[in-house]
């Protein structure tokens, strides 16, 4: 904690004197058992002691990130005359959701060398320190990996959904689906100018499990057999419910 | 209707899930079978993790299994000492079967061997029993040809004699129990309930009458498959309970239907769907493994 927020202090002092004010419509996402994703509003204002300078736009990015975890991407490969998995490369932290919402088409309002250091794009934001030596092609399996979470909505890349006034006012929606895992979400907005972070802000949002769902959930965890006993119970009186029932229905 | 899963962490359709519930119950009473082999996939296809699927099909089979036996013990058509009998071989070799797996979850490739297993046994299994029903189908229309007789094979020749009066059956204890332990290793394998193994080594291997065979199935197959849910709950923690409830409440119906259109049917025709059905399954998966996939690579959980 205590390092994010040197880090923001030192970020906070810009060349340009701006500085990024912003908020959210909640910081809190609740799962219940009929959740089925949610929309967060990302707003605020540019604060300035001096007026805009003239050289170049200003653009906003927000960032939405997961809890990163390590994940294990498999290639299948044609041996012996079926499709197995052969190959397999462990990313070292991949975030379980990351959406990153910008003003303008990334590659126009962000330096590599920014990205590199705050790591904003989808590329950027997975670690993969490094892959095993027999696998010259690591680069294709952080490609999978992004395709796939792509294609389940859990990576999003939105150019220019980021709503801009006066290069002052800002907003966006972030859209959270609903195949959510719990956990703390970094928020991040970034000002650039030129290709140039000027400004930074970072907030965390809290999606947990609430109700029924936390419930079934410690239960699982913390008194298992109970839990597994309870299972069964379930099963056993529904399986004689449904059989006395039909068996009224037709004597 | 969306509804969140709590363990899966995933969100579905709950009309979805009681319809796929529905319709492998039915199937579960009309044929004897657990479902688990046609479920497990299904739910693999709708987006919930494999490892929560496997664990939560073994409880939503016991559901559906004790409302079906349920159906057959009021009708008599449940040989009780013969599924006991078939219980204690399963359970020994459902022991056998997990150790098994860790070994070969150890040494990688574990997915493509519970794929090929499916490939092997669902294409043995289905084969032999279509071509055998089809003949019997024959016969029972041409009434010149004289009805076949029991044939006493090698198995009357064993030890251990016992009556298995609801059956009909005298016959030692060891074919049954060798039958329990191999369907018990498959089943901790192939993370199912085995009956679709058990029905045809039933009629074929012990030469038991299909419409008792179906009640004596579903009777092992509780005992089994609860025995798998509590080894899954206490270990994996992957059994869902609100996927579960969701797939009983349609698994229990279906089954009380099931039962009754089983009953309707003749014992050739039950058995030639059923193989037809296990095909089916089969082709799908000899499919994926023969036919280049569209996304050659797939994300696990965890690392090193």
């Amino acid at each position: 904690m205590l390092r994010i927020l040197i880090v923001l202090l030192a970020l906070t002092a810009p060349a340009f004197g701006e500085e990024v004010v912003a908020g959210l419509s909640q910081n809190r996402v609740a799962i219940t058992a009929n959740f089925d994703g949610s929309e967060i509003l990302v707003f605020g204002a540019v604060k300035r002691d001096a007026p805009a300078p003239v050289t170049g736009e200003m653009h906003v990015i927000v960032t939405v990130s997961g809890p990163s975890k390590p994940v294990t991407v498999r290639r299948k490969e044609h041996r012996y005359g079926i499709w197995m998995n052969t190959d397999s490369v462990v990313v070292d932290a991949a975030p379980s959701f990351y959406s990153i919402a910008t003003s303008a088409p990334l590659a126009d309002i962000l330096l590599d060398t920014e990205d590199l250091r705050h790591r904003i794009s989808i590329p950027r934001a997975i670690r993969l320190v490094g892959a095993p030596d027999d696998i010259s092609d690591a680069a294709s399996f952080t490609e999978a990996l992004i395709r796939i979470k792509t294609k389940k909505d859990l990576y999003q890349l939105k150019p220019e959904t980021v709503i801009m006034d006066e290069e002052t006012l800002f907003k966006t929606q972030i859209a959270l689906p609903a195949n959510l895992t719990e956990g703390a979400y970094i928020t991040r907005i970034f000002l650039t100018r030129n290709g140039q972070v000027v400004d930074a802000y970072e907030t965390t949002i809290a999606v947990q499990k609430v109700g029924l769902e936390r419930w079934l959930y410690n239960l699982a965890h913390e008194k298992p057999l109970i839990y597994g006993i309870l299972s069964l119970v379930i099963a056993i009186a529904a399986g004689w419910g449904a059989s006395a029932v039909f068996r009224y229905l037709r004597p | 209707m969306q509804i969140y899963l709590p363990i899966a962490e995933a969100s579905v359709n709950a009309f979805l899930l009681l319809g796929l519930g529905g319709i492998v119950g039915i199937l579960s009473g009309m044929f004897g079978v657990g479902g688990g082999f046609l479920m497990t996939p299904l739910l693999f296809f709708i987006g919930i993790p494999p490892a929560v699927a496997v664990a939560t099909e073994a409880n939503q089979i016991v559901a559906s299994s004790f409302s079906g036996v349920l159906a057959h013990l009021r009708r008599k058509t449940v040989d009780l000492k013969m599924g006991v009998v078939l219980l204690i071989g399963g359970l020994a070799g459902a022991a056998l079967g997990v150790r098994l797996f860790n070994i070969l979850k150890q040494m990688g490739q574990v997915d493509l061997l519970v794929t090929l297993c499916y490939v092997v046994f669902l294409g043995i299994i289905g084969g032999l029993m279509f071509i055998e029903s089809l003949r019997a189908i024959m016969r029972s229309r041409s009434p010149n040809t004289p009805p076949k007789r029991k044939k006493h094979n090698w198995i009357h020749a064993l030890p251990f004699k016992t009556k298995f009066r609801t059956s009909g059956l005298y016959i030692s204890v060891i074919p049954p129990l060798v039958v329990g332990v191999v369907v018990g290793i498959l089943a901790a394998i192939m993370g199912v309930g085995g009956g679709f193994i058990m029905v045809p080594a039933m009629i074929y291997l012990l030469g038991m009458p299909t419409k008792v065979v179906v009640g004596t199935s579903l009777f092992q197959i509780i005992f089994v498959t609860g025995f798998t849910t509590l080894l899954h709950a206490t270990t994996n923690f992957t059994v869902d309970m609100a996927l579960a409830v969701l797939l009983l409440i349609g698994g229990v119906v279906g089954a009380q239907i099931g039962t009754r259109i089983g009953l309707k049917l003749k014992a050739e025709q039950l058995r030639i769907l059923l193989a037809i059905m296990v095909l089916g399954v089969c082709g799908k998966l000899a499919m994926d493994l023969l036919l280049q996939p569209a996304e050659l690579y797939s994300l696990g959980k965890g690392g090193h």
